[in-house]
């Protein structure tokens, strides 16, 4: 099975409890996508306290923000970003 | 220095020293240099701050302060910016973040440092995390980053999550009638 890299950062992380999981991607037909929407939902299925990860989190994928409906490819790396506060 | 000889980032576990900042940019070119610091604020909503930590997303956090800045000085007519900013431990005072402008005249300078902050604060990939007077530690409650279908600047080949928000018909205001 391929997998991605799923990153937590500050609240997310505290909230998980980890920095760093690994996520499997299913083997989908041709012409399907795994993408941002699965993989977050494939998150929160892990249980707590996963589950506590807003559905509608935003999402970078190789470092770019993601719509929802972004395919995620195996080896990308996905972060789970919370409400910004720098400057 | 990342980016060009007009624009560049970078983050820093070290103090900000202005003067290395406002070294970045200028020319004789220029009749406008500006600089704007963020500095750590000793109270949050009512509440006494002691201190914060940044945390970033380290390598899209260079990546998006270098496009941010880019993006500065591509609106600016032959101007430069330059932009760092801090990531861990802060006392109160302490530079957070530092952003010089220059331009051929002020008007752009002043307009474009702004923007530059204001985007900033909204799609930086960094997080601070506030220790309390009272004891208590907390995440400060920021912005979310908008996915790129509202920023169509970047990756257009994204399709809408949502159809576009209708906007409300405007009606002409009523004058007022005499009394």
């Amino acid at each position: 099975m391929e997998t991605v890299r799923a990153l937590f950062f500050a609240r997310y992380r505290d909230l998980v409890g980890t920095s760093e999981v690994e996520v499997q991607i299913p083997e989908l037909p041709e012409g399907e996508s795994f993408t941002v929407r699965d993989l977050v939902h494939q998150v929160r299925e892990r249980g707590e306290p996963f589950s506590r990860l807003p559905p509608d989190a935003t999402v970078a994928v190789n470092r770019h923000v993601a719509g929802a409906r972004q395919p995620v490819r195996a080896g990308d790396e996905v972060a789970f970003l919370p409400p910004v506060a720098g400057g | 220095m990342a980016g060009s000889d007009a624009w560049g980032a970078r983050l820093t576990d070290e103090p900000i020293d202005p003067a290395q900042v406002l070294a970045r940019v200028g020319s004789p070119a220029h009749g406008a240099v500006l600089l704007f610091l963020g500095t750590v604020r000793n109270h949050a909503d009512g509440r006494g701050v002691r201190g914060l930590r940044y945390e970033a997303y380290g390598s899209m956090a260079q990546d998006v302060l270098e496009a941010l800045t880019k993006e500065a000085a591509q609106a600016l007519d032959r101007g430069r910016v330059y932009a760092v900013h801090r990531v861990g431990n802060l006392e109160v005072g302490e530079v957070s973040v530092a952003v010089a402008v220059s331009s051929p005249h002020r008007a752009q300078a002043f307009e474009v440092g702004r923007n530059f902050m204001d985007e900033l604060k909204v799609r930086l990939p960094v997080w601070k995390h506030e220790r309390y007077a009272d004891g208590d530690a907390d995440w400060v409650d920021g912005s979310r980053i908008q996915p790129p279908t509202e920023r169509p600047t970047e990756r257009p080949d994204e399709p809408p999550d949502e159809p576009p928000i209708e906007r409300p018909v405007e009606r002409p205001v009523e004058p007022p009638t005499e009394p």
